[in-house]
């Protein structure tokens, strides 16, 4: 049934208006990622200027920048240069981004440098193996420590959906890394997310994955009254998945997620798909390719 | 408990709606549709006609001829003609047929889902989705059996049975004029079909696929009219084996007229399906059973789970789960493609579930559904709701709806649950919901049904045998037992 | 030497595992035709014959939910018990006219073997009925047979040994209870199987016999809604028809066998799975497949 219900956001028919508005909506709420070991300065200089300025085409509507940057520590300040006062967040990757195999010291030292640098959001791993040896306590206390570590920061916490092995242990993982965020102190809309991947491991944002971590968000709103914001990340290439995610969003957790405070997208190649898909809306021509800026 | 609802809380977000998203194929409907009689569309002997209405719309889409006895008679006598050289035909021979009817059904689907919203009212997605592709898989599944037919039934060698008399129901009309007429060809049957009077024109569409498809003259003959021609079909002396579906009541009458001459019977009739959700379930999961299982195509579906029995401890967990789930269920235009729930079939059955609901409210149940959103204003609509409060000796707990109206119950038992459920004369279908194997097993022995759906509910497949026991009739259809209603052996 | 006076009995009622008279106070009277004597049998009511579908339906959900194997020991047993009766039964034949002793004992024997037969069946039913269905997208999906319930059984008249216990193994055995009316004209043979079934580890209820008249009781049995299914054989059209329009009101499933006298004694055909299969319902579960 989960599986069932997931595909039954793909076959909403989202046309004319509601199409243009989501592809916007959904621009508005990307993480533009680079995560390369050849990422260089002027690599992530040119991603800021696309975040803010994603299209530089004429559109009797202008495009809406994107929510954040997304880079590795070391670039931070380079992304937070360009984007200060833009209202493009930097997010940045710690806590020993991918693996999250280090030492807790090192990973929390790690994320609370990528803070001091300029990062307004960071994405943190959580230890799988511990996760997956049942050592709960053990996540649980390290989410608990990089929330303190990286505040005022906002949080997202990865939980890497790929490697957990099934939807109940995804949703294990979303309650667990939820209660422990909120062990620590209120949490205001967006300053927690949850996060499906690191986009190095596949699957990764699959709908019915998503699905779990927001019906999870969904169960601790109707708990407590408070909003944690969902991340999917990885694989979201195109712009009708993303717009099946947006319905999965509406329907599931309701308007209110409809915002890139609550809601993002962690991806790439996903901006200019959103983008062509926009200007052929509006221009009623099919877009090339080499129309749009790298992203 | 917090318990405001995230879909329905006031916000300062942008609000995304979606986009009226409405199926536009456009669709040829000619002004009137005959009988279709040894292989040929003719005007009835009755001339007389009726119109067939959109029920979304209240339009008339067509006329259908009104078939008397003498109409009645030239069909199940062309079907006796046909009957000689298509049961002798080789199975290899006639699943070929049956195998070129499936084909065009998939490639004319789009034609065919159009028309059965459109004259049925049920939304265009379930219709594309479910009907009309299930109706194919009929046709494909049963062409394999053609040939087979020797390995089907241990140790004995299966004869057809002769002239099949089958009278169908408004609720899935293509899919059910499939499920009726490929396993009767398909053993070497030939068939006389009485569609419903509301929902007749897929059924002649689907003539007109036994044309392109060579199906010789006779083998299917179509007789269109009301309960009368119905009654007409059922009586008629020379019909060697009769297939109903339709309300428990008209199969008991259609049983009466039956009881004559050494005919078969089978019956597909009414249900009140339990459906059981223990505490231990995977709740959201179970909602979407739920959800699929009393708002699917209106709530007009013989196996419709309408009796919730949920365990006492997760009451108010299941109210708030299935409010807010209710809150994004679309109801209106069934030719958008983002409808959920689409328009009441007719005006006596619209009628019938508002008397339900009001008798329901007066026996103290309390009415639970979401109305933020408007109804349109022309075309019968019934928003889908759930009643709490409902007592097992409640109408509304006994009686088949045939709408969107689920009445919720609790047990604190497994054993209270089984004797709650089976406290019914029906017994089509059941759905129990435990992440508990051994608990599944025991309760799917106990439960009195002829289909149980665990962890699952309203799934259809040509290969499952589906009926009921009790006053939910007798006999299957599909899968190899569905064979055995159209041979002799 | 006085000439000793025969104790004669007048034959009861098998009801709820009791031998009960009849609550009409009534008997009807046979001929022996072989000694020309008079035999009494209670004549059943339809207070009795409520009584016995209670004790059916009573007795129904554990004996539906025994297993195969005890089902079938228990029918094999009822076989041991004819086979030791062999020549009491053969007796009763001769009082219903069954002509010559080699007739008589060839039913009893076929009966016994049948008994056999259907005895074997219990265990595996499921196995030859059931299975499993190949639905496309991750469900298993298995369909098994399951006992419907309450059956009444009106065996005719001959051969009424065989004939009666060919309809009354084949529905037992996948479960069903049983009650049965015996063949009116020649119910001596039936009477005598009840003692042998109470003799036989039968649960009590799960075989009920009725002796009486035909006319006041079917009707009652067609009409009883907690009677499930009814299997007759060779009865005239218009009975039949009333039969089936009386049993529509609860849509009770009736199965009907004309079968030649010479028939009863095809093993093979009259053994076959689709002699039990009018009384079983097919119940088909679905469950997904997933991790």
């Amino acid at each position: 049934m989960l599986e069932q219900r997931a595909a039954s956001f793909t076959r909403r028919s989202i046309k004319t208006q509601s199409k243009a508005d989501g592809l916007r909506l959904a621009l508005s709420m990307v993480d533009l990622t680079t995560l390369e070991g050849a990422d260089s300065p002027e690599k992530v200089r040119s991603l800021c200027r696309k975040a803010i300025r994603p299209y530089e085409g004429d559109l009797d509507r202008p495009v809406p920048s994107v929510a954040a940057v997304c880079v590795y520590p070391n670039l931070v300040p380079v992304a937070k240069e360009v984007l200060d006062g833009t209202g493009v967040h930097v997010a940045s990757v710690a806590t020993g981004f991918p693996s999250g195999q280090y030492p807790l010291s090192v990973r929390l030292r790690d994320a609370a440098q990528a803070v001091e640098a300029g990062a307004d959001e960071i994405d943190m791993v959580i230890n799988r193996g511990a996760f997956l040896a049942g050592r709960d306590e053990e996540v649980s206390d390290e989410i608990k420590e990089v929330r303190s570590a990286v505040h005022p920061a906002h949080l997202k916490i990865i939980l890497e959906t790929g490697e957990l092995g099934n939807y109940d242990a995804i949703r294990r993982a979303s309650d667990m890394a939820i209660e422990a965020a909120a062990s620590v102190g209120p949490i205001r809309d967006g300053e927690v997310f949850i996060k499906t991947s690191t986009g190095k491991i596949a699957p990764a944002a699959t709908m019915p994955a998503v699905l779990v971590m927001l019906e999870a968000i969904r169960d601790h709103y109707f708990a407590t009254g408070v909003r944690i914001g969902m991340k999917p990340a990885g694989g979201i290439k195109k712009a009708k998945a993303a717009l099946h995610q947006l319905v999965m969003v509406k329907e599931t957790l309701g308007d209110d997620w409809l915002n890139p405070k609550l809601f993002r997208f962690g991806a790439s190649s996903l901006t200019n798909d959103l983008l062509r898909q926009l200007v052929r809306m509006e221009r009623k021509r099919y877009m090339a390719a080499h129309d749009f800026s790298e992203a | 408990m917090n318990d405001a609802n995230p879909t329905a809380s006031a916000s300062t977000a942008s609000m995304w709606e979606y986009a009226p998203a409405p199926e536009r194929t456009p669709l040829e409907i000619d002004d009137r549709y005959g009988l279709f009689i040894n292989g040929e569309f003719r005007s009835p002997n009755s001339r007389r006609w009726f119109e067939s209405l959109n029920p979304a719309t209240g339009e008339v889409l067509s006329k259908v001829a009104n078939a008397n006895q003498q109409d009645v008679d030239d069909a199940v006598s062309a079907a006796r003609q046909a009957l000689p050289s298509w049961s002798r035909l080789s199975g290899q021979e006639r699943a070929k047929y049956l195998f070129r009817i499936a084909r065009r059904i998939q490639e004319r689907a789009r034609e065919l889902s159009v028309l059965e919203t459109m004259d049925g009212g049920k939304p265009i997605k379930e219709s594309r989705d479910i009907d009309i592709p299930l109706a194919a898989r009929h046709f494909f599944y049963h062409a394999g059996w053609a040939d087979k037919l020797q390995w089907a039934f241990a140790g004995a060698t299966p004869r057809p049975v002769g002239v099949c008399g089958q009278i169908i129901p408004w609720n899935f009309p293509l899919l059910m004029a499939a499920w009726k007429i490929a396993p009767a060809l398909a053993c070497g049957n030939t068939c006389v079909l009485k569609p419903a009077e509301t929902t007749s024109l897929t059924a002649l569409r689907l003539a007109e696929i036994f044309q392109e498809a060579g199906l010789p003259p006779g083998v299917v003959n179509i007789v269109t009219g009301a309960g009368k021609t119905g009654q007409l079909l059922a009586a008629h002396e020379d019909i060697d084996k009769l297939a109903f579906t339709g309300s428990t009541e008209v199969g008991k009458k259609i049983a009466e007229v039956a009881a004559v001459g050494d005919r078969r019977l089978t019956l597909e009739l009414g249900g009140k399906s339990p459906h059981i959700i223990f505490a231990d379930a995977a709740l959201d999961q179970a909602v979407e059973g739920v959800v699929n299982g009393i708002w699917f195509n209106q709530g007009h579906v013989c196996c419709a789970g309408s009796r919730l029995l949920v365990e006492e401890s997760i009451q108010d967990e299941m109210i708030r789960r299935l409010k807010h789930r209710l809150g994004s269920l679309r109801v209106g235009d069934p030719l958008d493609k983002n409808t959920d729930i689409g328009a009441i079939n007719n005006p006596e059955q619209l009628d019938k579930i508002k008397g339900y609901v009001e008798a329901g409210q007066a026996e103290g149940a309390v009415l639970h559904e979401v109305t933020t959103q408007s109804l349109p204003k022309k075309g019968l609509w019934f928003r889908p709701c759930f009643l709490t409060g409902v007592q097992p000796s409640h109408v509304i707990a006994r009686d088949e709806i045939f709408g969107p109206v689920l009445a919720m119950m609790t047990f604190r038992t497994p054993e209270e649950a089984i004797k709650r459920a089976n406290n019914s004369p029906y017994g089509l279908a059941a759905g129990v919901w435990t992440d508990k194997g051994a608990r599944i097993f025991e309760m799917a022995k106990r439960l009195q049904a002829g289909v149980i759906w665990c962890n699952t509910y309203n799934q259809f497949d040509a290969a499952s045998p589906f009926g009921g026991v009790k006053e939910s009739g007798f006999g299957r259809e599909g899968g190899r037992h569905g064979l055995r209603a159209y041979v002799r052996i | 030497m006085p000439q000793r006076v025969d104790v004669a009995k007048t034959w009861k009622l098998f009801i709820g595992g009791q031998f009960v008279r009849s609550e009409s106070g009534q008997s009807f009277p046979i001929e022996h035709r072989r000694h020309g004597t008079t035999l009494n049998l209670c004549r059943g009511s339809r207070k009795d014959l409520r009584d016995a579908v209670e004790a059916a339906h009573s007795a129904s959900e554990k004996w539906a939910s025994a297993s195969g194997y005890l089902r079938g020991q228990i029918i094999y047993r009822m076989a041991e018990m004819l086979e030791s009766r062999r020549s009491e039964m053969s007796e009763a034949l001769a009082a219903v006219g069954t002509s010559t002793p080699k007739k008589r004992l060839d039913e009893v024997d076929a009966a016994i073997d049948r008994l056999v037969g259907f005895a074997g069946w219990a265990d595996k039913i499921e196995q030859i009925l059931g299975g499993q269905n190949p639905v496309p997208g991750p469900y298993y999906n298995i369909t098994v047979p399951e006992p419907s319930g309450v059956v009444g059984v009106l065996p005719p008249d001959r051969p009424a040994l065989l004939a009666s216990i060919s309809m009354l193994a084949a529905p037992l055995c996948a479960g069903n209870t049983i009650v049965m009316l015996a063949p009116e004209g020649h119910p001596l043979p039936v009477a005598l199987l009840a003692e042998i079934i109470a003799t036989s580890d039968v649960p009590d209820g799960v075989i009920n016999i009725m002796t009486g008249k035909r006319e006041e009781l079917m009707w009652h049995l067609a009409d009883h809604r907690e009677v499930d299914a009814v299997s007759a054989a060779n009865l005239d059209d218009e009975t039949l028809t009333e039969l089936r329009q009386r049993a529509a009101e609860s849509l009770k499933r009736v199965h009907h066998d004309s079968v030649t006298a010479a028939g009863w004694s095809k093993h093979e055909s009259r053994c076959s799975p689709w002699n039990i299969e009018p009384f079983v319902e097919m119940k088909t579960m679905w469950h997904p497949s997933a991790c």
